[in-house]
């Protein structure tokens, strides 16, 4: 008999510390659902960030280095030049990657690192409570941002995976959602083929997951899921900015 | 018998040694005194499979060169006073998580931008750290550029040894200068899939056969942090007993004993030449490790010493550390410049004659 469900090699059995309804447990599978598939779990080596994923090196069966705050992309890159044949990623939130980060997740996309990048977008700081980051929605509210984010204030948020595909040597990219089962199957697809990007060396990948965090968007997880549907994805479109074709 | 000398500029030796050190993973961000050593590293390091990468900043550069440790590479990560005053953060996570690396601080004057010419303003900041302290970086203080490659031959053993990163402090004097030198030959390039077994803490991929690798820093829980820094902290004391270098002339008699470290020593000993020719006799205490320092070198003083004189290229750093050591057994003082301002012997012996006379 063939189970239809089971736990997939790449992730530990262990439960996760992460809020009930955060789909940072989604993405971290499906990544390790796709490197179990291409057979590259036991070459995969992952960079974890600063932010409530710190800990994702509990769950994900692979090895791991925990990053300075929003250096993940630079520690990646050193890593691939040791290790030029293995799968290299980082795992980031979008306080890590779009604002302390900017500078080395440009650069790493600029220099065409052969890596991939996986950027969890849930328009908070989640780990510290809930403040605004550079993605936070205009009229948001967050703790920093009482009466909503103002654009006469904060001025409004960042697109990365757009920013990310005006650069040249950036090979994949592409925004997908985790709020509904058939936007789970395309962002697996997404993951699978910026793992493909990536093996074939032709550049830099990235992936960015539309993501919730109920908690600190004072949301019921059915709540947060709809408020993303409604709120971050006219905001953020969901779709591939880029693909560069790989040789085969 | 061949002369294997040749003559080298401080930069290009400091590269060449690392290299033959086994040195092959280099990411730097251009700074003066020390873009010789980066360009050296980008023409060189690929031709022997080694990797260059030149960095968008020196927080990513000691970022690139953490992973690159992190996965058991030798890396080396070379820079000068405000470059290194950025990459504290890298260190800090290098020392927490316990990852060795080698790094160059061809030192400048400070603060701030501050000037592009020597200085020793950073005695602070690399003994006393500039991170989330609780930490020590080992820290060796060459006079010579041939002493800087002795050290560099046997940098990365030591900080592997102790799990730890390794600074050179040298100052632009010796980065710029030329000497003639020996670089020993070089050691093989280590193939990656040695790594897997010559590291048993580094990341390399599981292939299935081994538990999963983690490299931290965080630990939330309070009694795992402070087990982590005692555990630290025994390997620090045992860096002060097996690490702890300096050189000593002439204490036996001394009036004055002079400390000094680097290019400075060489100025002191200069000056210790016309000091006897006045009849005035000197001595010099040279620490070799800043971190560990030799305090136990300032046991060997003379009794009848009038004053132990610290001679450094910033405003009083050096000479904490020589009181520490004297324990108020002797007069202290200090002589000094400052900026990239260089002592000359002449100022010296004028200031060290000033003192005997006095004391
Ligand atoms: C240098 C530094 N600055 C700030 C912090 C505090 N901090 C911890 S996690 C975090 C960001 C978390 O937000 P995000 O990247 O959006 O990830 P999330 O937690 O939402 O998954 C911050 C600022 C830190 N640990 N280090």
């Amino acid at each position: 008999m063939l189970p239809l469900f089971e736990y997939t090699k790449g992730m530990r059995e262990e439960h996760t510390s992460y809020c009930p309804g955060c789909t940072h447990g989604i993405a971290h599978r499906l990544i390790m659902e796709a490197l179990c598939e291409r057979g590259e779990l036991g070459r995969a080596i992952g960079v974890v960030p600063i932010g409530c994923s710190i800990v994702a090196h509990n769950y994900m069966n692979v090895d791991m280095c925990e990053s300075m705050h929003g250096r993940a992309p630079a520690i990646a890159s050193g890593i691939k030049r040791v290790h030029p044949d293995n799968i290299v990623f980082t795992y980031q939130g979008d306080g890590d990657l779009a604002s302390i980060g900017t500078g080395e997740i440009i650069h790493a996309a600029h220099r065409g690192e052969n890596f991939t990048t996986f950027f969890i977008n849930n328009a908070v700081y989640g780990m510290t409570g809930g403040q605004m980051a550079p993605t936070t929605l205009i009229g948001q509210k967050t703790t920093t941002t009482a009466g909503g984010r103002s654009e006469a204030a904060n001025g409004k948020p960042l697109r990365m995976a757009e920013i990310i595909a005006t650069i040249e040597s950036a090979a994949f990219v592409e925004r997908v959602s985790l709020d509904s089962p058939a936007n789970v199957r395309k962002a697996k697809k997404a993951t699978l083929r910026a793992l493909e990007t990536q093996k074939a060396g032709v550049g830099f990948s990235f992936v960015e997951f539309l993501s919730t965090c109920p908690t600190n968007w004072g949301l019921s997880p059915i709540a947060s899921l709809e408020w993303l549907r409604t709120d971050m994805i006219p905001y953020y479109p969901l779709g591939n900015f880029k693909t560069k074709e790989i040789g085969r | 018998m061949t002369d294997n000398r040749q003559l080298l500029k401080g930069n290009e030796a400091f590269a060449e040694a690392a290299i033959a050190a086994g040195c092959r993973y280099y990411f730097g961000y251009p700074i003066t005194p020390q873009n010789e050593l980066t360009e050296y590293m980008s023409r060189v390091l690929p031709s022997v499979g080694g990797s260059f990468v030149q960095a968008e900043s020196e927080l990513a550069a000691i970022s690139m060169a953490y992973g690159a440790a992190a996965a058991g590479g030798r890396a080396l990560i070379s820079s000068s006073s405000p470059g290194i005053a950025l990459m504290q953060e890298g260190i800090s996570f290098l020392c927490s998580a316990n990852i060795p690396m080698v790094l160059l601080n061809v030192s400048r004057g400070g603060p701030g931008v501050g000037g592009i010419q020597p200085g020793q303003a950073d005695y602070f900041l690399a003994t006393r750290v500039g991170g989330i302290v609780d930490y020590h970086t080992l820290v060796y203080a060459p006079a010579s550029i041939q002493e800087s490659i002795n050290i560099l031959m046997q940098a990365y053993e030591t900080a592997e040894k102790y799990r730890n990163p390794l600074m050179l402090l040298v100052d632009g004097m010796l980065g710029q200068m030329m000497e003639p030198v020996v670089v020993p030959d070089g050691v093989e390039t280590i193939p990656t899939t040695d790594l897997h077994a010559l590291n048993p803490w580094a990341v390399t991929g599981h292939r299935g056969s081994r538990e999963r690798r983690v490299i931290r820093s965080l630990r939330l829980k309070p009694d795992e942090l402070e087990r982590s820094i005692e555990e630290r902290g025994e390997k620090y004391a045992r860096a002060e007993i097996e690490l702890t270098s300096y050189e000593a002339i002439d204490l036996d008699g001394a009036e004055i004993v002079f400390v000094a470290f680097g290019s400075t020593s060489r100025i002191v000993k200069e000056s210790l030449t016309a000091l006897k020719r006045m009849r005035i006799k000197g001595g010099l205490i040279r620490p070799i490790t800043l971190w560990p320092f030799p305090y136990r070198a300032f046991d060997g003083i003379d009794k009848r010493t009038k004053a132990v004189v610290s001679v450094e290229l910033s405003k009083g750093q050096l000479i904490q550390d020589v009181k520490l050591g004297v324990n108020g057994r002797f007069p202290v003082k200090l002589i000094h410049r400052t900026g990239g301002m260089l002592l000359t012997p002449e100022e010296i012996v004028a200031a060290a004659k000033n003192i005997s006379e006095v004391n």
